[in-house]
């Protein structure tokens, strides 16, 4: 027996897939070298949804996925994100850079704001009540004249392209450097924090609260840590989703699709992993995509009928994402740390 | 001096008094030992102690310190590890990484959790389950996989609720021989058990509840011998 703990011992604390880590290396060369392989407007704008959505489904699964409180209306801090750098921009000059540092120090304030009386509520009060704030906020910033109300604000352009500004003119590509640097980073930390100690006792507070009490976890204090981390993750893809598309409303910023989607896509490729969410989108994303290209307009929303049949889909066959398709072994090595 | 010191701990839920008026003390490095038929009590008064209920009134001291009403957490902090009768494992997460959780109580370094999670996980003897889910063990597994979280918390005292309960017989002895192994490693010990045999070799005093009520408090062979605890309990043994 001692002879087992020894060699217990010497095992390393991060066990590290060799030919995970290799195709990821190759993805991340690839992706860095795309837009050098001139693919054109409309694939680099795929792409950079991919980047953003990844980003914000990886924001949801952490309040959700790690620490099991389920949020429904997460789009509120992408909005709040977007119009922080937005107007502080348009009304006082400010570099967006500025502007979405100091959105992600809002959104994490309110999250913290938020979470104190609500992650203090078991079962489903903390869903019911983000679900109510996100849209509140909707109404809230369709009648707020200070910040345009319904018709909402639009960026000026500038003369040049300008990285002060955030703006290029002439082509998607820095955007698309800009968005691949966040998803990179995000889910760097994310995985980074999934190996914490914050990460196991966040994963502790999900299985079981009584339980993660009795080792000394203050469960509403982690809950709270988890809410902040996912909102500071949401706000910046909201400054730079306004960068790129240079306007801000409501009905775009805080719709309630957001909340939805970033939900759906994390379900459909794994909650609680770190790269079940990146699935559920690099799947979801085309669909929605390819859906307006044939179907002209908003794609007459059959996007949506689809993402809704593949969830039912999800739920009776493989209720623990697509990510459970992959060899279980392979899985389970990589929990082996 | 005692570690723990309980006075007058009362809590009726609604009309039911599930504790009234119980006191007891348990000495540095002793085993208590707690009896009791189901309804007793016995569950209650450990959740009161550990903040899980907050009691109506008296008073409860761990190592010279009031701890009444504080919340679970804190107890935990202050080195008051506990079980739970209906097992509460986290089924999503390895042996080791249940443990872990407990370890990064006192090392926030994972490469040092994870190191004194194992050693904990080889004392409880299942190293070479650490890699298995939670759900995967077999009950008397998940019994120790409790008892390894807790320990890793490093307790002064730790709370015991039914460790032997709802194990085949073969694995009862492994498990007491475990609980021994903790009270040499220095730990205080307080034990709910339903079978009579363990609790009275295992214990240097033992209480006796019924209907809420302290029936009995003592040593091992005074407890044998008292009336109202051979009415209340120890009498049902022997019909069956």
């Amino acid at each position: 027996m001692a002879s087992m703990l020894k060699q217990a011992l010497r095992e390393p604390v991060w066990h590290v897939n060799g030919r995970i880590a290799f195709a990821l290396v190759g993805l991340t060369v690839f992706l860095l070298l795309f837009p050098l392989l001139d693919p054109g407007a409309f694939y680099l704008h795929l792409m950079i949804l991919i980047f953003m959505y990844a980003v914000m489904s990886q924001s949801w699964n952490v309040i959700a996925g790690l620490s099991g409180q389920i949020s429904l209306g997460h789009g509120m801090f992408f909005g709040i994100g977007a119009y922080t750098s937005s107007v502080l921009y348009l009304q006082y000059g400010l570099t967006p850079w500025i502007g979405l540092l100091l959105g992600m120090l809002i959104c994490g304030v309110i999250a913290v704001m938020i979470g104190i009386p609500m992650l203090r509520l078991s079962g489903h009060y903390f869903a019911i009540a983000t679900l109510l704030i996100g849209i509140g906020c909707q109404v809230v910033f369709q009648r707020w004249e200070f910040v345009g109300a319904a018709s909402g604000l639009w960026m000026p352009l500038t003369e040049e392209s300008s990285w002060s500004a955030l703006q290029f003119h002439h082509s998607k590509a820095p955007y698309y450097y800009v968005f691949f640097g966040f998803f990179i980073v995000t889910y760097l930390l994310v995985w980074r924090l999934g190996r914490s100690k914050i990460g196991f006792r966040l994963r502790a507070v999900r299985d079981d609260a009584q339980a993660a009490q009795s080792l000394g976890i203050n469960v509403a204090k982690y809950k709270i840590i988890a809410y902040a981390i996912s909102a500071i993750i949401m706000a910046p893809m909201g400054s730079l989703f306004a960068q790129y598309i240079l306007i801000v409303d409501p009905d775009r910023m805080f719709n309630i699709e957001i909340s939805i989607l970033v939900l759906l896509m994390t379900v459909l490729g794994g909650i609680g992993t770190i790269w079940g969410p990146l699935i559920g989108v690099a799947i979801l994303i085309p669909i929605s995509e390819y859906s307006r290209i044939y179907l002209g307009g908003t794609g007459g929303a059959v996007d949506l009928i689809f993402y809704g049949l593949i969830l039912m889909l999800i739920c009776i066959f493989r209720p623990a994402g697509l990510i459970s398709l992959f060899p279980k072994h392979v899985l389970e090595r990589e929990r082996q740390r | 001096m005692s570690l723990l010191k309980v006075e007058g701990l009362s809590k009726a839920f609604g009309g039911i008094h599930a504790n009234e008026d119980i006191s007891f003390e348990i000495g540095q490095g002793e085993i208590l030992g707690i009896i009791g038929p189901n309804g007793a009590g016995k569950s209650t008064l450990f959740d009161l102690i550990t903040g899980y209920t907050r009691p109506d009134r008296g008073s409860i001291r761990f190592d010279g310190q009031n701890i009444f009403g504080l919340k679970p957490d804190r107890v935990s902090r202050l080195g008051i590890g506990r079980t739970f009768q209906k097992l509460k494992p986290f089924t999503d997460l390895t042996l080791l990484e249940n443990v872990m959780i407990g370890a990064f109580a006192h090392e926030p370094d994972i490469r040092h959790a994870r190191d004194k999670a194992l050693e904990i996980i080889d004392f409880v003897d299942l190293i070479e389950k650490r890699h298995h889910f939670a759900r995967e063990l077999s009950t008397g597994q998940r019994k120790r996989l409790e008892l390894a979280r807790a320990m890793a918390t490093e307790p002064r005292l730790l709370l015991m609720d039914e460790v032997t309960g709802g194990v085949d017989q073969k694995t009862i002895p492994g498990l007491v021989a475990l609980i021994r192994k903790m009270k040499d490693a220095g730990v205080t010990i307080a034990t709910i058990e339903h079978n009579i045999n363990i609790i009275m070799e295992i214990s240097d005093h033992i209480l006796a509840l019924d209907q809420g009520q302290r029936i009995a408090f003592g040593k091992p062979e005074d407890i044998q011998n008292d009336q109202r605890v051979i009415d209340a309990y120890l009498g049902t043994v022997d019909v069956a």
